[in-house]
């Protein structure tokens, strides 16, 4: 038990983070790095860019838009428009797995389509090998739907992918083919890249079919990309509750279910910051509420089903998720019982992500550990401070040059689920309609968070906290290793999972008790038990 | 099935900086610099880590909007100050991007610039640039380019010394180390790049380092031009993008080129040129490894005799492993390259005259589609080269013995030995077994000897 481990002083340490910079860098890194009061709330200065020079864990927006955001959906063909590297090294790294329910169904994640650019169409354009690619596409599968990725290059060479896609639909007649620009250097992240796709998911297949799903409560699942089978578990509890899942943007899906997602009740958002602009969209021309929820953590799990249960509003719908829920939790607490006198008091960071530093702290709180130090790679401030900032933000030049799609009130389709009376009295009971309240608000009073961590912090703060746990994605492991913390990747989950709902968590808890106290890092002398570990560096900014 | 496409489908190869990001990871002391999106570093990064299991820090000039439109000099400059005061490098090692190509930087221009800048203390690196585009060649062509470009930026004029450059191509840490062994053994000081042997298959950090210890030192790069010899493993490379052939224009340093030593034949012409450039006998340790090698393949040649495999991969490693494979009475029934020399044939022609007689089929330039046709025609044993062929593997009931780049659904491809007698008895062994495993799988008996 180590309840009575002393923290270091945040303050001081945020001071030991910026001392090394020159006086603009560290007024710059300063804004990034807070000393969380979780009653007011600091202001977090977020995505924004990062100095070149300073290495970065953050990808591009074509990682956001095709690796992320449209990747999951098994039976679209994804072409990446550019050189082979970008195709290549967003072919099955994610690790979003899908179930067809037969063989014959189709489901193109293992394929990896690129137009693998030359010079001379870099010279002359690569239009015409595009269409070539996308008529191979559709001759070898016939599939109902083809997307085109731009890469870099394509925007400089001036190739119209739209126009390439428009042409070829029409020519088809029978496969929807849209494109996508997110070449590489737009925006400051790959969250660019998830705002590009949400946009035209919802342009090109929201909404193309309006046959009435069935079921009484019916819902879609929103940022939920199924990493290591995290959908699967939540479709079970979800027909094990009597809910119906309309469709997922974008784990486990399929495009007809994209298409007809319009049809549902409800969505409820995992992951706010790839896939809250959808949310939006649907909501101001569907009449679709959307509402926060947290299926990472038993307890978690069961206050979403619970709000879920509370939305709808039907006493038997209540009963059943109860029932759910009282099945569910007892061999969650068999495994916490066993596990937790181990894990209990040890200290965890986690930076990853848009939602997943958020997330996976209530999995931690569930086995008595405490998160020190938190932040996001590519998050924005709604993500850390909660939606109510959102009028306060300012639009920088980045943001400026992605599209925000002028969404207006379906004429026929348009239909409000609940009247504004009765959201209000159901953001009363405290349901996150329309809203998020951030990480800051959960976070413990003196934690510290730090946006867009750099390499450099990272070393600093592990050397400071010593914690018994770090997790961020493949690229910090092996360095955070080295130095005698175990870390857990949270992007591809060491290739374990699935982490979501009730098994989830059994597994997630089961995976941090072999980490945290595997013998192996008892042989691996850590920095700070040696002298003259000194750590200095220094930026310019542009 | 048979498809004649102009997309690539699965590709087998990987784009050209990331073989410039790894060969500069070979310097000691040096950060490798991509100058493009930022999006470019972090692909490359998790696609080396995923197969070293070891950290790979590579810098950016984190390209945006403007950048891509009005060019990357302030970005690239900025970043250069950044990487040098924050990691004290003693060289950064620059690789272009298909974004900074297509607007076309004139990377060196700027780097000229650069250079004359106020220092602030903090001494300049050395700055090698390498062109890598994106659209043109593949992984191997990268690698190459960055290789000859920090021996063109540092390799200098002088007495010759005792001394031999080795230029080992894309292979293991496992086998840079076992190259290192071999030259010790023979007492021939040695200057070899790239060396990623410990900065891509270390140990565990007393300190934290910015940058991880090992690597050759620029000093010693400056060495090359000194040297009596180089030897290159490489089958395909061309003279203009060789640092060897480079080295013996300007100056005079005799190039020898052999294939990678994969084999018997091989590993022995690579010891016999060890001997006439020492003039010293091979050591006992190595007659011993090849004698032990020979016995292996007198043991398991009943396994292994016309065995049909699938080899694909870099086209230095498909010629060098198809010379081995028909050295111990295998039918690569296919040889395959994402690569695109235009060479693939020739040279194997040379190694394997009666190609066509034997059945052997050669590809370059192709995919794993192309390949997955040709392995239903061609109903092979199994396959041989890197994870990208697993899906295959998997859908066609062909076992995968995998070797080379990438490797990351097994532990440990960074210590795949490859060369020399030694690594061709790791892989003797492992082709042994995997014919092996397949046929206890096979069987209805459920032999415990087979």
């Amino acid at each position: 038990m180590e309840a009575n481990r002393i923290y270091p002083d945040p303050a001081q340490v945020r001071e030991e983070l910026i001392q090394k910079y020159p006086v603009k860098v560290a007024k710059k890194r300063a804004k990034s790095i807070i000393i969380n009061d979780p009653e007011t709330i600091p202001e977090v200065q977020a995505n924004v860019r990062t100095v070149p020079g300073i290495i970065t864990q953050r990808g591009c927006s074509y990682a956001g838009c095709k690796g992320v955001v449209l990747g999951p959906t098994r039976d679209i063909v994804n072409i990446t428009h550019g050189p082979i590297g970008c195709s290549f090294y967003s072919w099955l790294t994610r690790r979003n797995q899908t179930r067809t329910e037969s063989l014959k169904d189709e489901n193109y994640i293992p394929y990896c389509f690129s137009t693998d650019m030359q010079e001379e169409n870099i010279v002359f354009g690569g239009e015409k090998k595009l269409k070539v690619a996308i008529q191979e596409a559709y001759d070898l599968f016939h599939p109902k739907s083809i997307a085109i990725f731009s890469t870099c290059p394509v925007g400089l060479i001036g190739d119209d992918v739209h126009a390439a896609a428009k042409e070829m639909r029409e020519k088809f007649g029978d496969c929807n083919v849209f494109g996508f620009s997110c070449e590489g250097y737009r925006g400051v992240s790959q969250s660019a890249g998830h705002h590009i796709a949400n946009n035209g998911v919802f342009k090109h297949m929201v909404g193309r079919d309006n046959t009435p799903s069935e079921g009484k409560f019916k819902l879609n699942l929103l940022g939920e990309y199924n990493i290591g089978g995290d959908a699967f578990e939540i479709e079970r509890i979800f027909e094990k509750a009597g809910l119906t899942l309309v469709s997922s943007f974008s784990g486990n899906s399929t495009v007809a279910q994209i298409e007809n997602a319009h049809t549902a009740d409800l969505n409820v958002i995992l992951c706010h910051r790839s896939i809250n602009y959808m949310g939006d969209m649907m909501e101001t021309k569907y009449g679709i509420p959307w509402m926060k929820v947290n299926f990472v953590g038993a307890e978690s799990s069961a206050k979403s089903l619970r709000k879920i249960a509370e939305y709808f509003g039907d006493a038997e719908l209540k009963a059943r998720i109860e029932a759910v829920i009282a099945e569910e939790m007892p061999r969650v607490k068999a495994v916490i019982d066993e596990i937790r006198p181990r894990t209990e008091g040890k200290t965890a960071m986690l930076f990853v992500g848009g939602s997943r530093a958020h997330h996976y702290q209530d999995l931690f709180s569930e086995l008595g550990m405490t998160t020190v130090a938190a932040g996001y790679e590519f998050a924005h401030r709604d993500d850390y401070e909660g939606r109510n900032v959102l009028s306060s933000i300012k639009v920088d030049a980045d943001s400026k040059n992605i599209e925000e799609l002028k969404v207006t009130a379906d004429p026929v389709l348009y239909n409000p689920r609940k009247s504004e009376a009765e959201l209000e009295a159901l953001r009363e009971k405290g349901l996150e309609i329309n809203g998020y309240e951030g990480m800051m608000k959960q976070m413990t009073k003196k934690s510290l968070v730090v946006d867009d961590l750099s390499h450099y912090e990272s070393e600093k703060l592990i050397e400071i906290y010593k914690p018994d746990i770090f997790c961020a994605g493949i690229k910090e492991k092996y360095v955070v290793q080295k130095m005698g913390v175990p870390l857990k990747q949270l992007h591809s989950y060491d290739y374990g999972g699935p982490y979501t709902g009730f098994e989830g968590a059994v597994n997630f808890y089961r995976d941090i008790d072999r980490m945290v106290g595997n013998p192996v890092w008892k042989l691996i002398k850590a920095p700070w038990e040696k002298q003259g570990a000194e750590l200095e560096a220094s930026y310019v900014t542009q | 099935m048979k498809h004649a496409k102009t997309a690539t489908q699965n590709a087998c190869k990987l784009c050209n900086p990331l073989g410039a990001c790894l060969a500069f990871r070979g310097i000691e002391n040096c950060v490798p610099f991509l100058h493009g999106s930022q999006g470019c570093a972090t692909y490359i990064r998790r696609y080396l880590i995923s197969h070293y299991k070891e950290p790979i820090d590579i810098a950016s000039s984190n390209f945006h909007e403007e950048t891509a439109v009005f060019g990357g000099s302030h970005n690239l400059q900025v970043g250069l100050k950044n990487v040098t005061q924050q990691y004290k490098p003693e060289v950064i090692g620059i690789a272009t991007t298909c974004l900074s190509e297509t607007i076309g930087d004139d990377v060196e221009g700027i780097l000229r610039e650069y250079r004359k800048q106020p220092k602030n203390g903090t001494p300049m690196p050395i700055l090698i640039h390498a062109s890598t585009p994106s659209y043109q060649g593949s992984h191997i062509d990268g690698f190459h380019a960055a290789v000859r470009s920090s021996v063109k930026a540092l390799a200098e004029k002088g007495a010759t010394e005792n001394l031999v450059n080795i230029f080992p191509n894309m292979v293991s840490p496992a086998d840079l180390r076992y190259l290192k062994e071999i030259l010790g053994d023979f007492r021939l000081p040695y200057m070899m790049l790239p060396d990623y042997s410990q900065t891509m298959d270390g140990g565990p950090w007393g300190e934290y380092h910015r940058i991880p210890p090992g690597g050759t030192p620029a000093r010693a790069i400056a060495s090359a031009g000194r040297a009596t010899g180089s030897i290159e493993f490489s089958s395909t490379l061309e003279s203009s993008k060789s640092a060897a052939a480079w080295l013996e224009e300007s100056f005079g340093v005799k190039r020898y080129q052999l294939p990678l030593p994969i084999g018997i034949k091989a590993s022995d012409n690579f010891f016999a040129l060890l001997e006439r450039l020492t003039e010293r006998a091979t050591p006992e340790k190595y007659e011993d490894e090849r004698r032990r090698l020979v016995d292996a393949y007198a043991d398991g040649h009943k396994y292994v005799f016309e065995k049909k495999v699938i080899i694909y991969g870099e086209e230095d490693l498909v010629i060098a492993m198809t010379a081995f494979l028909s050295e111990i009475g295998m039918t690569p029934v296919l040889c395959a390259s994402g690569g695109k020399s235009g060479t693939l044939r020739k040279r194997l022609e040379e190694k394997v005259p009666d190609l066509d007689e034997k059945g052997i089929k050669v590809r370059e330039g192709v995919d794993f589609v192309d390949i997955e046709d040709e392995a239903q025609l061609l109903k092979p044993d199994f396959l041989i080269g890197n994870s990208k062929g697993f899906t295959l593997s998997r859908k066609n009931s062909i076992p995968l013995l995998r070797i080379g780049f990438p490797i990351h659904d097994r532990f440990g491809g960074q210590r795949v030995h490859h060369l020399g007698y030694r690594g061709t008895q790791e892989l003797f062994d492992r082709i042994v077994n995997t014919v092996i495993e397949q046929r206890q799988n096979a069987s209805s008996i459920g032999y415990t000897y087979m």
